[in-house]
């Protein structure tokens, strides 16, 4: 008794220390279980929006799957989402405002390359990752810089290489090609182009339409009646009326073979009144929309995660077309964050040229609930990773796998080197 | 294509153009008449309308062509009822000086699009058309729902002239556009016209995005489409002057069409605004506006 009335001084410093150190103990478990936060670039409103509502759903999914699964490094995570009006400087400072304000650990989803190209160097200056979803070539074609990286899905150069051989083998070698007149169109114009004719084919028209358009029918009579294969590809909320507009403008009269990307048809069903004429076209498809009968073993968790039907739609609201070709990019981009942050044992902003270093030493992705679109290769020189495509017909006004192409018929020479430059 | 087709085609496509504008910009046309108001938030009306069909074609069960009917009175007459409370509210507080005017309705043309698209939402929402019918000739096919779009653009218009020109309250509306203090002096109600006149105008404004909505879908920004050409045809035709709108309608939609369709939509939309600058410097006030 006479000790704790009457403490000595070794007693007293020795409580007080005690004392310190619990009063700090929740800060330090509190810093250790910090989420990791995730901003996330979202076209919420603007011409993307159809693809924002669904990357926004499928990176929720994706996230929860993470998150019940331990998070990454003993910490959970965290998206913040930041809606970008799919305009190209409102992007910029949206990358801003989640690097500076938010503190986000990094940056990811965006998807218009538009956008892509007007956030990118802003992330360059913050030196902050930015993990876009984009399918441009800007990535791999060293436009950008060494913190942009695309390690969801295959760019569109590689896609369009891996289709042209098919096209001109089974449906014709005199290509019209209709197209978005933007970076993402472009890509498709200059690298079609150069595909078919290194398939002894010809793209013998061109016709760019601004991807803002509303009306489509004055552009169709500049397509040659010699053509054997029409391709196209739109973007933006118009495009419905653009492939109503090309079914109206054929009619029942005779009519070129169509090749479309699915770009021209996300988020609409195939089956809306007016696209009867599209029975029989082919479409490019990253990932499947209706479920292929020998779909991979985890095709059906991912589609219950992120609430899509085996028609594509959502489980909710049957008429809710999913992008379903462009959204798995994001569930595979988070993947990859995760295995990045854990190559690189990431704690930290400090550690963010750590982990484009862990991503650049990346190279087999194989299949699995991480990538349920398909195994990939990732090429730390170029940021970009490559994986299969498919070929689908519309039949019975459903989209039917036809075909699938393997990752040496994407394959290009590398255009740059990222790995050279300096942080 | 040969050329035949290829200009009958490019015909076809502006006259649809026109008959969207000539709606349009009648109503533009008529508010800054009578009024003196430009309206920035024009646009709008007209997005509100094809909004609105949409909201009716998704509530109302049954053949397409019934709830297009329905949304063809609806739409209008809510428009027409929120534009005169806008009125009531805000341009009548103004005492419709033309100045404070042009900001207000910048101001309602953002009030309007960002309301709607918090409770509408970001997406192109697609509306079924009446019937679909597709003509089918030699070298192409055309959607007749857009040569109907076309009949009842004339319909409405004739409708609108004969309202202006042979009924009591065109007569007033007319007084007031000509002298607004002789009108007062003579008993009318000045701003019961003026409430009634942009009511009207963005009734006109929302048929033309009811009738056009099967052939775009309904979205958010949509209302900036026909605001620029809507006022280089007003430009043009004379502000005020409905034959002149008319006239300037036909002309912009139709070379619309045809300078798209051989060269490119881009140089259509370099010429006609060149045209608004050339007639701004020589003819200020339009082909048939009277001398101010």
């Amino acid at each position: 008794m006479t000790r704790l009335l009457h403490p000595t001084r070794r007693g007293l410093l020795l409580a007080g220390g005690a004392g310190v150190l619990t009063a700090a103990l929740p800060g330090y478990v509190g810093a250790q279980a910090a989420p990791i936060k995730v901003g996330f670039q979202l076209h919420r409103t603007g011409i993307g929006a159809s693809y924002g509502r669904w990357y926004e759903r499928t990176a929720q999914a994706a996230l929860k799957v993470i998150n019940d699964g331990g998070g990454i490094n003993g910490r959970p995570v965290e998206i913040l989402f930041e809606d970008d009006a799919t305009d190209p400087k409102r992007g910029a400072e949206v990358v801003d405002k989640l690097t500076q304000s938010d503190g986000c650990d990094l940056v990811m989803g965006t998807l218009f390359s538009h956008v892509v190209i007007g956030s990118a160097p802003r992330a360059g200056e913050l030196k902050v990752p930015y993990l876009v979803c984009s399918e441009g070539y800007h990535v791999a074609s060293g436009m950008l810089n060494r913190w942009t990286l695309q390690p969801g899905i295959t760019d569109v150069r590689s896609q369009i290489s891996a289709m042209a051989p098919w096209v001109s083998a089974n449906l014709g070698k005199k290509v019209t090609m209709i197209f978005p007149d933007f970076a993402f169109g472009h890509d498709h114009r200059d690298f079609f182009t150069a595909a078919m004719q290194a398939q002894g084919g010809e793209v013998i028209a061109q016709i760019a339409i601004p991807p803002t358009e509303t009306s489509f029918t004055r552009y169709f009579p500049q397509i040659p009646a010699e053509t054997e294969v029409l391709y196209h590809v739109m973007v933006g909320p118009a495009v419905l009326t653009f492939v109503k507009e090309l079914g109206e403008f054929y009619g029942s009269g005779a009519k070129p073979q169509i090749f479309g990307f699915i770009d021209s048809l996300e988020a609409v069903d195939t089956a809306t009144p007016g696209l009867e004429f599209l029975e029989g076209t082919h479409f490019w498809e990253a990932h499947n929309r209706v479920k292929p009968a020998d779909a991979g073993e985890h095709e059906a968790a991912y589609r219950t995660a992120v609430g899509v039907d085996d028609n594509g739609a959502s489980v909710s609201d049957a008429a809710d077309i999913a992008t379903y070709s462009h959204m798995f990019s994001t569930w595979e981009t988070l993947f990859a964050i995760k295995a990045g942050m854990e190559a690189s044992g990431y704690a930290g902003p400090a550690d963010r040229q750590k982990f484009v270093e862990a991503m650049e030493a990346m190279t087999d992705l194989p299949y699995g609930i991480e990538r349920p679109q398909g195994a990939k290769v990732f090429n730390g020189k170029t940021h970009q990773v490559f994986g299969t495509q498919n070929i689908s017909q519309v039949q019975g006004g459903k989209l039917v796998r036809v075909h699938q192409t393997s990752l040496a018929d994407g394959a290009y020479e590398d255009a740059v080197d990222y790995t050279t430059m300096s942080f | 294509m040969a050329f035949g087709p290829f200009l009958l085609l490019a015909l076809m496509e502006g006259l649809v153009t026109s008959a969207v504008l000539a709606l349009a910009a009648a109503g533009l046309s008529l508010v800054f008449g009578v009024m003196r108001v430009v309206n920035v938030a024009h646009g709008e009306f007209y997005m509100l309308g094809a909004v609105l069909a949409w909201a009716v074609s998704a509530v109302v069960p049954g053949p397409p062509a019934v709830a297009f009917v329905l949304a063809l009175i609806i739409a209008p007459f809510l428009v027409a009822a929120f534009a005169a409370a806008a009125d009531g509210l805000i341009l009548k507080r103004l005492n419709y000086d033309p100045e404070a005017t042009i900001v207000a309705t910048i101001g309602l043309l953002y009030m309007i699009q960002q309301a709607t698209l918090s409770l509408y939402g970001p997406n192109a929402n697609p509306v079924q058309a009446p019937f679909e019918w597709r003509i089918q000739l030699p070298w192409f096919g055309y959607s007749g729902y857009k040569l109907f779009v076309v009949v009842a653009a004339c319909l409405v218009l004739v409708a609108l002239w004969s309202f202006l020109s042979r009924t009591k309250a065109g007569l007033i509306m007319r007084a007031t556009q000509i002298d607004r203090t002789t009108a007062r002096a003579f008993g009318i109600n000045v701003d019961r016209v003026y409430m009634g006149t942009f009511a009207l105008g963005a009734g006109l404004a929302a048929l033309a995005g009811v009738l056009i909505v099967p052939i775009q879908q309904a979205h958010y920004l949509m209302g900036g489409d026909p605001l620029l050409l809507s006022f280089i045809v007003v430009i043009i035709g004379g502000l005020g002057s409905l034959r002149g709108t008319l006239v300037a309608a036909l002309f912009i939609g139709l070379s619309d069409g045809v300078i798209s369709m051989f060269f490119t939509p881009t140089l259509a939309k370099i010429l006609a605004t060149l045209l608004v600058a050339m007639v701004l410097v020589f003819r200020p006030q339009g082909l048939f506006g009277a001398k101010a």
